[in-house]
């Protein structure tokens, strides 16, 4: 399989298609656990093949983040982006 | 109008921000109930429409939601009431399913759940004016015909196609009724295949707008900008709080004229006694004292709703989230915290838009520190008394910069406390933060004044029942047992109050509060700015002539160090019965009003503790 990117790792600017939901260490006590968190970003539209634009960073740590999703616009934490998997667009 | 038809019931369904709620005000009107559901503090409406075919219908508004896969208390009570679990709610015989015509990839998945529920369904394109203007071009054919469920668009707010949904209601429950549901929890390989299913759906018969809203990006350029956008943020509630604490300040004082007129007209025209001083000071005065906070909550809830619907409150989550995250809340807590500043009540009700559990206990337990309107009196009477009117650092007000310094305690002590409560107690990560930012829209006047009007009713009804049962009881305990004839003190003092005072007054000793403080502080208990009332009562003086002459009293009797103690528990005590009293409701249980209580308390303790220490160290 393909080495891909995570979401959380990009910038303000950066453009890309989501590859992959792929939860990793987000199962620490108290949290929701992988298989919900990989629901809940479906349900809330990251899905293989969507379109993203990442448009805004927050004002501490560049956290959360607000970006386009397809013809929505959708903001998370950087944690959460963090189980995103993502192939950034090299041509700007 | 016969009975066969008589029943028929449908609920609205549908992602946030579908314009679901205003279509909901469009079809009743003014024919709506709000109510709760059974054992939960979701909101119920519930209206009445007739539609053409002469049926009359009720219609539930159910909480927005993006999966029948509940997460929160909200979302919880749409899956209950769609699937029929919800005790003591019948199923509803038709869904729709209302949609953001702009906005259709989530809702199809949803759609396509909720199908999979066996009830009729129609489903609603809600704003379709702007996605008209957008140059958005839907199939509605294709589109009904690929759903297998009827399709029909609205405009709410201009009240357009109305009609068509209700005929479609019509037709729907004349057809076939309900098949049985095949509904379970989605898992995540049926969530992609749905999600596949409304992409091919989506591309086949909706073509993407030609002048696509601009406005949007254009504003986020703006609001979200780290530091452009945070400054806004506060410009805004700057402006909030100049309206809740000026524009609402002479209405404020016409209603507590109205109650003390009204008090003094009963015990003028009633015989003194029991009844007299339960009807004028234990029920008006009681009543009175809570009334009068509504053009507070009536301005606060104006701009939440009117900020709300033009989209702005999740972006305010979003440019907050960072900040309250590191006191370990969520971004969503915000709303419930600024809505305590004007009073804790409305403040936990409103952190139901918490998903997690354990972050809306942090949010409501922190909640009543924020500094809610309540302790205006108090504060205003101490300054009053005992701070000096007196410019410092060539341009602050020494008695404005208390005040600051009282609120900024406040919210401080709320963001310590969450702090160690998520840190230390609950040592886990939180909630995620993952929320849709809508497209901003230009608010509907008539749907804020709605959503307003609906939250003055609301509380005026606590006001009416648990609030005012509340002021009845400390108005027995502050009354019972009578003083003996011929006694020199004030009644009070013979009281079971004056009884409880005499007895805990020992422990508030060591922070410097006199017995008649502690006397105060129960008939306190009903609302933090009744203990100015009750100063006035224990120290004998008319609280008539305005908190001048108690102001001077206090002055006269208290040393500055115990002043101060008295502002520093006031700011962490829970002098407040009603926000207990929610508290129960909102978490189901003595628990957490019980912690809330005690940790409250505790602080109190220590911070007059250490305030009154200090000051006495100081002065002496």
């Amino acid at each position: 399989m393909r080495h891909f990117q995570r979401l959380s790792e990009l910038r303000k600017g950066d453009r890309g298609l989501i590859k992959g939901i792929a939860p990793e260490g987000h199962d620490g006590p108290g949290e929701i656990g992988h298989d919900e968190l990989e629901r809940r970003l479906l349900e809330m539209g990251f899905v293989e093949g969507a379109r993203f634009h990442v448009l805004h960073e927050g004002l501490v740590g560049r956290d959360p983040i607000a970006l386009r999703l397809d013809d929505m616009r959708v903001a998370l934490r950087r944690r959460e982006a963090r189980a995103i998997l993502i192939e950034r667009d090299t041509t700007p | 109008m016969s009975e066969a038809v008589l029943g028929t019931r449908i609920a609205l369904v549908g992602n946030p921000n579908s314009g679901k709620t205003a279509l909901f005000n469009a079809l009743t009107g003014a024919r709506q109930k709000v109510a709760n559901y059974p054992g939960v503090t979701v909101e119920r409406k519930e209206g009445v429409v007739l539609t053409p075919g002469g049926r009359r219908v009720s219609v539930l508004d159910l909480p927005g939601t993006y999966s029948l896969r509940a997460r929160s208390p909200d979302e919880a009570v749409t899956r209950d009431v769609v699937l029929g679990r919800l005790a003591g709610e019948s199923l509803p015989e038709i869904l729709v399913c209302v949609a953001d015509a702009t906005n259709l990839r989530l809702v199809l998945r949803l759609a396509l759940e909720l199908k999979s529920v066996g009830r009729p369904m129609v489903l609603a394109l809600n704003m379709f004016d702007i996605a008209e203007r957008q140059g958005i071009r839907i199939d509605l054919k294709g589109l009904s015909g690929a759903l297998g469920v009827p399709v029909v668009t609205t405009v709410a707010v201009r009240k357009r196609g109305l009609n068509d949904l209700l005929s479609q209601v019509d037709a729907l429950a004349a057809g076939q009724g309900a098949t049985a549901s095949l509904w379970h929890e989605p898992t995540a390989v049926e969530l992609r295949q749905a999600h596949r299913e409304a992409e091919r759906i989506m591309r086949t018969y909706v073509k993407p707008p030609l002048r696509p809203d601009t406005w949007t990006g254009r504003l986020d350029g703006l609001l979200l900008h780290p530091v452009v956008g945070t400054a806004i943020l506060m410009l805004i509630l700057f402006l909030m709080f100049q309206a809740v604490f000026s524009w609402a300040t002479p209405v404020m004082d016409l209603i507590d004229a109205g109650f003390t007129w009204l008090g003094q007209a009963v015990a003028h025209y009633m015989p003194p006694g029991l009844l007299q001083s339960f009807i004028a000071d234990g029920l008006i005065a009681g009543v009175g004292s809570v009334v009068v906070f509504l053009p507070q909550i009536l301005i606060l809830f104006f701009f939440i709703i009117l900020l709300e619907d033009f989209g702005y409150m999740a972006r305010a989550a979003f440019l907050m989230d960072r900040l309250m995250g590191v006191a370990g809340l969520h971004g969503r807590a915000f709303i419930p915290l600024l809505s305590s500043f004007a009073c804790a009540i409305p403040g936990i009700m409103s952190a139901r838009v918490i998903d997690n559990k354990r972050d809306r206990l942090t949010t409501i337990l922190v909640a009543p520190l924020t500094t809610c309107s309540a302790r205006i009196p108090v504060y205003t009477l101490i300054i009053a008394a005992f701070i000096p009117h007196r410019t410092v650092w060539g341009f602050a007000n020494l008695q404005g910069l208390v005040m600051f310094g009282l609120y900024a305690a406040g919210i401080s002590s709320a963001l310590i406390v969450a702090f160690i409560v998520r840190k230390l107690i609950w040592r886990s990560a939180s909630e995620p933060f993952l929320i849709e930012l809508p497209a901003y829209k230009v608010p509907d006047p008539k749907n804020v004044a709605r959503g307003v009007l609906l939250r003055g009713q609301i509380f005026l009804k606590r006001a009416g029942t648990i609030i005012a049962s509340m002021m009845v009881l400390i108005w027995f305990l502050s009354s019972f047992p009578a003083a003996p004839a011929g006694a020199s003190g004030p009644a009070i003092d013979y009281s079971f109050a004056g009884m409880i005072g005499h007895f805990i007054h020992p422990l508030l000793a060591p922070i410097g509060f006199t017995w008649q403080m502690a006397v105060a502080l129960i008939p306190g208990m009903a609302a933090r700015e009744v203990a100015v009332g009750a100063l006035g009562t224990v120290y004998a003086v008319s609280g008539a002539g305005g908190g001048g002459m108690l102001a001077a009293t206090l002055a006269h009797q208290w040393p500055l160090a115990t002043a101060l103690s008295f502002l520093a528990w006031y700011v962490f005590a829970p002098q407040c019965m009603s926000t207990l009293a929610v508290v129960r409701r909102e978490t189901g249980g003595w628990l957490w009003p019980v912690v809330m209580f005690s940790y409250m308390l505790a602080l109190a303790y220590v911070a007059a503790f250490i305030v009154f220490h200090t000051a006495a160290l100081l002065a002496a």
